[in-house]
């Protein structure tokens, strides 16, 4: 299996490096569904250019990136193509470790099950073989390399390359079981860009899981766990923050970047669905819906977290989904990355999602063509760009709560047996509602 | 959401939309066309009106009094053009300074990928010479220009001397609030875009000019003047610009309310309005003008000196005036004072034009239909190809999960090798014109365009069956899958090009949306190809060569089209080399790939 896999990171690293070198590399670093005031690439530059100053980078409304990035292309800005592709790859192959991980972790369980004769007879094509599975690993793993959006935005040196590295390598260390390593990479993804909090609860669920310990709030266990995780969590990242601090000298960056994600004052217009509105709202209602706006990022968990409690991973891809779909400034970067688990849910269902990729697809193409005719040609106008922008994220809402619907199936014929009757005898369906 | 994920009426929904396919799709293209055709029904259509309020109820009188003296200048630098045979730049210089005008002078060479046969023109070299009249009312930061070409022979003289008249009388005025640039541009279209790149300090065709020593404002709109004879019946307003863009409608409202109150004859097209809309005949007319305005906008290409400032974000429009047999005559003068008026409206413009309409379509110049109205008859269109989609839902994973890499493989190919062949359509032309030359007979423009024909036709015979070298075997759902690929790549083909550019994306739905719907490899081969080859773009560009000289009522023989094809064909890869009109690329590289993956799918074994 190494084989293939080296095999893939070639194709994807040349691909990349090519493109670096062609002249669309700077026509894709100005695009809007590319890069978002808080991962350009000629923002970190700016930012650097003060840096050397002996300015304060956050000094002036340009540079929102947190205090270790900017100290990282410090020493990394000459090879920052290299960088950037070797994120990808980081990427690529802890997400490919973590899937085979997962694999034989269900696998193992469904061998049990299949032991005890949990299973209904009718239901055994639902069962994956280890054939089957087999290639998964490297699907997700090609699935993120060769994604057109993952590689437009590695291109573009989006700084959300970094970002989802290190959300892969928190699954990566959640699905290992390394509960400390866990801690810290979740709370180094929470430092770049506060949303990854969401997943807390879904790790959290893992490890307990892993461990054998009963999600129940009058056990002491269960308590004790909880609270060495957030000791851990929070422990790493006061320690992040205070590095920070301590490599700059002031707390400036706690407005820039945090104050930043969450006020979200620049409206410049990208795929997500704040910039419009806010465009739009008269200022005394700003603090209001910036409120309602962004609980929605947050609110989602508990009521995933309780429905998907035995399946923490289905909920960290769900919860990337959502956080995608709903952060302030997102970009094609951060969708590529919530898709990548796609491969594991879809066992049933996939008209809609065929529907889906269709719009997403056709979106894709509309967001240049909508851009040229508002901003250049000046006869569209935003109107006509936000809709588009509407039916992309309805697009993937759908198709989030498709593999929702076709995840919550499965369990429901695992458990109930494949083919359904209705009391009368009649054939039933399942319906979600 | 619940028609998606309830499985039962998901199923009643397939079930109803895969028996019912074939007749849903024809009922579609009907709708389609009769829509389209109804748009030019009158009662269809929305009546213009002025949605500019700084342009709406404020009163202007036009008092412009030197049409004679005018049309003497435009004598006088006739003869001056004879002498200097071109543009007489130190007379134009002086005589503009004279009426007092801030003049520079613009220098421009160009050489032309491959010599334009129309026009006669390889090498060309020229200067532009432009007057400001800086505003005596507000800080110069807007500005509006007004621009005559200096044409070879006697064309457009009395626009010159218009233009100076105008710039003389305008001087004496003191309620300028925005810069009035005169411009006299030397070979119309290049001299233009040099103008432009200059004063907008961009140059997006790798065109060599000297930079513009003196500037105006950010320019607001502009009026491009051609007027060939002393006296006009009608003036004929020209709107399409490059790549199909249009003008605010309130700059053609504009235009129509002046005419009417001063009482000129004004057209759209080269067509007068009428007003029997019931009648068969009026009714024609209307679809006449309106297809005219079409043609015009799917070729892409400007059809005026003004259609390279809506680029620019600048509105722009050309006036001609048209000299037929009638009665009635209009003498400079009141050419003049139309101008005059209008400039001082635009004077008046608080901020860009952007209140009314930007994508429309005009039946006669007194009714437009915007997009909301005319989109549908385009969705009905893309509409079939979505059902053409629909019934094949569960096609592409079954697909990949039965003919695994070679499967992906075969579909690939034919992908591939249709677009390398659109690649060389888009690039052979122009490098191949000198071996062309050294070769056969035929002159360098000649030998570009049959290049691209023969690139075109050579497309055709290209391997079909890549599939069966692969696998080893045909398989039964591999043309399935490609045409799957296909048509969705047409739809969102299609679905952008209507977008930029309406008229072209709907000419080449009209033709290409059948061939997707009902291309298999079961069809009869011989018939079938005929049919599709019939439909192909370039057949398409043939059949809208001679509509086109049949609606402006010149007709050609078959010979005379023929040459007409082949300059339309020239004239596409020149402008975009010149002016970077899209159309050219986007059929090469984009359309014609896509067909020649239907054309695949037919020779599918």
């Amino acid at each position: 299996m190494a084989a293939p896999l080296t095999l893939l990171l070639l194709v994807a690293v040349t691909v990349r490096a090519a493109l670096y070198r062609s002249s669309l590399a700077d026509l894709i670093s100005e695009r809007v569904e590319v890069v978002s005031p808080l991962t350009a690439w000629k923002r970190v530059v700016e930012g650097l250019a003060l840096l050397d100053l002996g300015v304060s980078p956050y000094s002036g409304d340009v540079f929102h990136e947190t205090p270790l990035i900017i100290y990282l292309f410090h020493f990394l800005v000459d090879y920052a193509e290299i960088t950037f592709m070797l994120a990808d790859v980081i990427t690529a192959v802890a997400l490919y470790l973590s899937v085979k991980d997962y694999n034989k972790q269900v696998f193992r369980k469904q061998k049990y099950a299949l032991e005890a004769d949990r299973y209904p007879l009718d239901c055994l094509e639902l069962i994956r073989s280890p054939k089957e599975m087999q290639y998964i690993p490297l699907k997700v793993a090609m699935f993120y390399l060769l994604n057109p959006f993952t590689i437009l935005s590695c291109v573009a040196k989006s700084t959300c390359g970094l970002n989802n590295a290190v959300i892969a390598l928190f699954v990566l260390s959640t699905i290992k079981g390394n509960v400390l390593l866990s801690a810290i990479f979740l709370s180094l993804a929470t430092y770049q860009s506060i949303y990854p909090l969401t997943l807390c609860a879904a790790a959290l669920l893992y490890l307990l899981q892993r461990q054998y310990i009963p999600v129940n709030l009058r056990r002491f266990s269960f308590w004790w766990f909880v609270a060495q995780y957030a000791f851990m969590y929070l422990g790493s990242l006061f320690v992040i923050v205070g590095l920070s601090f301590f490599l700059l000298g002031s707390w400036d960056f706690l407005p820039s970047v945090y104050g930043f994600i969450l006020s979200v004052p620049d409206l410049t217009p990208n795929i997500g669905l704040f910039w419009y509105f806010f465009a739009e709202m008269f200022e005394h209602f700003r603090l209001f819906f910036l409120c309602v706006f962004q609980i929605n990022v947050f609110f989602y968990t508990v009521p995933l977290s309780i429905k998907l409690k035995e399946h923490p991973v289905f909920l960290i891809f769900m919860q990337l989904a959502v956080i995608s779909i709903f952060k302030s400034y997102p970009t094609v970067g951060d969708i590529a990355a919530s898709f990548i688990k796609h491969h594991k849910a879809s066992s049933a269902s996939s008209l809609n999602i065929f529907l889906v990729s269709c719009v997403l697809l056709a979106c894709s193409a509309l967001f240049p063509v909508l851009w040229h005719l508002w901003i250049y040609a000046g006869s569209a106008n935003s109107n006509f760009y936000y809709a588009i922008t509407l039916l992309f994220n309805v697009a993937q809402i759908l198709l989030v709560s498709d593999y929702f619907y076709a995840f919550l199936r499965r369990e429901h014929h695992l458990s109930h047996g494949l083919y359904l009757k209705r009391k009368d005898g009649s054939e039933a369906t399942l319906v979600l509602k | 959401m619940g028609l998606l994920s309830d499985p039962n009426r998901r199923r009643a929904l397939i079930s109803l939309l895969t028996r019912l396919n074939a007749p849903i799709c024809v009922v579609c293209y009907m709708a389609g066309v009769a829509w389209f055709m109804g748009l030019a029904f009158e009662p269809f259509t929305l009546r213009t009106y002025m949605s500019e309020n700084a342009m709406g109820s404020t009163m202007v009188e036009e008092r412009f009094p030197a049409g004679e003296r005018a049309l003497g200048t435009g004598r006088e630098f006739s003869a001056h053009k004879k002498k200097a045979g071109g543009m007489p730049v130190d007379w134009l210089v002086k005589t503009m300074q004279s009426r007092g005008l801030e003049v520079f002078t613009q220098r421009f060479s160009r050489r032309l990928p491959f010599p334009d046969e129309d026009k006669e023109r390889y090498m060309v070299k020229g200067t532009n010479v432009y007057g400001i009249l800086r505003a005596p009312r507000a800080p110069r930061t807007e500005a509006l220009v007004l621009s005559a070409p200096c044409s070879p022979g006697d064309d457009n003289n009395q626009a010159v001397g218009v233009l100076l008249g105008l710039a003389q009388y305008f001087r004496n005025q003191v309620f300028w609030a925005k810069d009035i640039i005169f411009l006299v541009n030397e070979h119309d279209l290049i001299g233009m875009q040099a103008w432009l790149e200059g004063y907008h300090h961009t140059n997006t065709t790798g065109m060599d000019w000297s930079p513009l020593q003196g500037r105006g404002g950010s320019i607001q709109a502009a009026l491009s003047l051609e007027l060939s004879s002393d006296v006009v019946t009608s003036l004929d307003l020209v709107l399409e610009g490059l790549n199909g863009q249009l003008p605010n409608l309130d700059l053609a409202n504009l235009f129509y309310a002046f005419c009417q109150k001063i009482g000129v004859l004004c057209t759209t097209q080269g067509k007068l309005q009428r007003n029997d809309w019931d009648s068969v005949s009026g009714y024609s007319h209307a679809v006449q003008t309106m297809m005219l305005m079409v043609m015009k906008q799917a070729s892409g290409r400007p059809w005026g000196d003004h259609g390279l400032f809506l680029r620019y974000h600048i509105e722009a429009a050309t006036i001609k005036g048209i000299n037929s047999f009638r009665q009635y005559k209009t003498d400079a003068t009141t050419i003049g004072r139309l101008l005059e008026g209008m400039y001082r409206k635009l004077n008046n413009l608080l901020e860009r034009l952007h209140q009314s309409y930007f994508f429309y379509l005009m039946p006669s110049l007194s009714h437009f239909v915007s997009i909301g109205y005319y989109m549908p008859a385009f969705g009905l269109l893309a509409l079939i190809l979505l059902l053409r989609v629909s019934f094949q839902p569960r096609l592409l994973t079954t697909y990949l999960l039965t003919d695994g890499v070679p499967g992906v493989l075969s579909v690939l190919t034919p992908l591939v090798i249709s677009h390398l062949t659109g690649v060389a359509l888009y690039t052979l032309p122009i490098h191949f014109q000198e071996i062309a030359v050294e070769h056969f007979p035929v002159s360098e423009t000649e030998a570009v365009v049959l290049t691209a024909i023969a690139v075109y036709t050579a497309g055709l015979a290209l391997p079909h069956n890549t599939h069966r070298l692969l696998t080893g075997r045909g398989t039964e759902n591999g043309w399935k899958v490609l045409k799957l690929v296909a048509v969705l790549y047409l739809a969102v083909l299609l679905g952008c090009t209507a977008l930029i550019n309406f008229s072209l994306g709907f000419i080449l739905a009209l033709t290409l949306v059948p061939v997707a719907a009902f291309v298999t490899p079961d069809v009869p081969k011989a018939l079938s190809a005929f049919i599709m080859v019939i439909l192909s773009p370039a057949c398409t560009l043939l059949f809208s060569v001679f509509l086109f000289q049949e609606l402006q009522e010149m007709p050609v023989s078959f010979l005379d089209g023929w040459m007409l094809y082949l300059s339309v064909i020239s004239q596409g890869i020149l402008d975009h080399a010149l002016y970077g009109s899209l159309v050219y690329p986007l059929v090469a590289l984009l359309v014609y790939p896509c067909w020649l993956l239907f054309w695949n799918i037919l020779f599918w074994k």
